[in-house]
């Protein structure tokens, strides 16, 4: 089994009309076991823009608390949150740094930036940047959620239909995928709140 | 054949492991105690490779106590998690510790919690967690019979189901077990349950 399979996730991003969604799915597992299903991949960097890491949760977590020291320099020294354009550079960055030993994550940055416009992309593991204007996926049920997202995304939905849609996309493709699942975390973000939803699926 | 397992109850935490030290086919001891007490209120069990768990788990332990006489305030259970977490992440790369863990704590303003942490440093706060081939018995027992703010008898009561279930169904189970429990009277050994006798 792959490393990127060791703990097995799924996360998707979506853009709507001047909001943005990202959804992630809920299990910690060693392999085939499941360790819990309260498992948190979606990470706020401030409160527009989220980044989420799929694959060995170590890393992950890892990954995370050096985003997170980061960006707290850089509110200090600049006296402003960091654009998601820019934060996804730093993430690039700080993977290819490790290019001969890398993190085995798969970022997945959402974010709104100049004039409340919605951004997101995704990343491999050593920092290549795919930017996309409709949806990004990562994780272990990556190939379902691409078919998935094809399939029910339209451009300019409004947060509801958008909350709809992500929810549908990841629930249907983790269902699918055994190393992912146990549940969904659903963000969506406008340009004046954030909600929080967990979803329920398959159970397993 | 090692195993480790805890689980959250009301006020208290505990934690469970065997007590066999092995070398291939050698049993040297049973009464290996796997539990430390790092301060007064929490536990690590650990399993894994005897050296790295006896090196990382004493290691911790001095670590956690430096701290406390550094500040004059001991580390709360989920600061000692994450300094746990962030060793093992250190040495992934270098060295790596094989060592899980299960660890256990009671805070004052927190109450009661257990951690998971992974050989590969992934940390997770859990109400139940369970290492080695005996968690594919104990983690479904306590699946099946674990509730929240369970009294002290019920844990115990399902902690030696568990141990039960590890004897009859695991090919070479562990001979003896030590339970260890923590609460805001502190950290300290329950009880055993042997088989044999050292």
């Amino acid at each position: 089994m792959s490393i990127f399979e060791y703990n097995g996730s799924a996360l998707v991003a979506m853009v709507g009309k001047n909001c943005f969604a990202i959804a992630s799915d809920r299990r910690l597992g060693v392999q085939l076991q499941t360790i819990a299903t309260d498992f948190q991949r979606i990470f706020k960097i401030h409160d527009k823009l989220f980044v989420g890491l799929s694959g060995l949760g170590s890393d992950a977590q890892t990954l995370y608390q050096r985003l997170v020291f980061r960006h707290k320099l850089y509110q200090l020294r600049e006296e402003r949150d960091m654009k998601p354009e820019t934060f996804a550079s730093l993430v690039s960055a700080m993977l290819y740094e490790k290019r001969f030993g890398p993190y085995f994550v798969q970022p997945v940055i959402a974010g709104l930036g100049e004039d409340d416009k919605p951004f997101i992309c995704t990343m491999d593991s050593i920092g290549a940047k795919e930017l996309a204007k409709d949806f990004v996926v990562a994780g272990t049920a990556s190939e379902s959620l691409y078919g998935a997202c094809e399939s029910m995304f339209k451009p300019d939905m409004d947060h509801e239909e958008l909350f709809e849609t992500i929810s549908q996309a990841l629930v249907s493709s983790i269902d699918r995928d055994c190393l992912s699942g146990w549940g969904g975390h659903v963000y969506i973000v406008t340009p004046t709140e954030v909600t929080e939803r967990i979803l329920k699926g398959r159970m397993d | 054949m090692e195993c480790v397992f805890g689980m959250v109850g009301k006020g208290f935490a505990l934690v469970v492991a065997d007590t066999s030290a092995v070398n291939s086919i050698l049993v040297h001891k049973s009464n290996e105690d796997k539990i430390m007490v790092l301060d007064s209120h929490k536990l690590m069990g650990a399993s894994g490779e005897a050296g790295d768990r006896a090196q990382f788990t004493e290691y911790v332990q001095k670590n956690v106590a430096l701290y406390q006489y550094r500040n004059g305030i001991p580390l709360t259970t989920k600061a000692a998690a994450n300094f746990m977490r962030g060793e093992l992440a250190t040495a992934l790369r270098k060295n790596p510790y094989m060592v899980n863990i299960v660890l256990a704590g009671f805070d004052r303003d927190t109450g009661p919690s257990l951690y998971f942490i992974d050989y590969i440093a992934t940390l997770h706060k859990v109400d139940k967690a369970a290492f080695g081939y005996g968690s594919y018995f104990a983690l479904s027992m306590m699946d099946r019979h674990y509730h929240q703010d369970m009294t002290v008898d019920e844990a115990i009561r399902l902690a030696e189901q568990c141990i039960e279930e590890i004897r009859s169904r695991l090919v070479v189970a562990p001979q003896n077990f030590v339970i260890k429990i923590v609460d805001e009277d502190g950290a300290r050994e329950h009880s055993w349950r042997r088989t044999t006798r050292d």
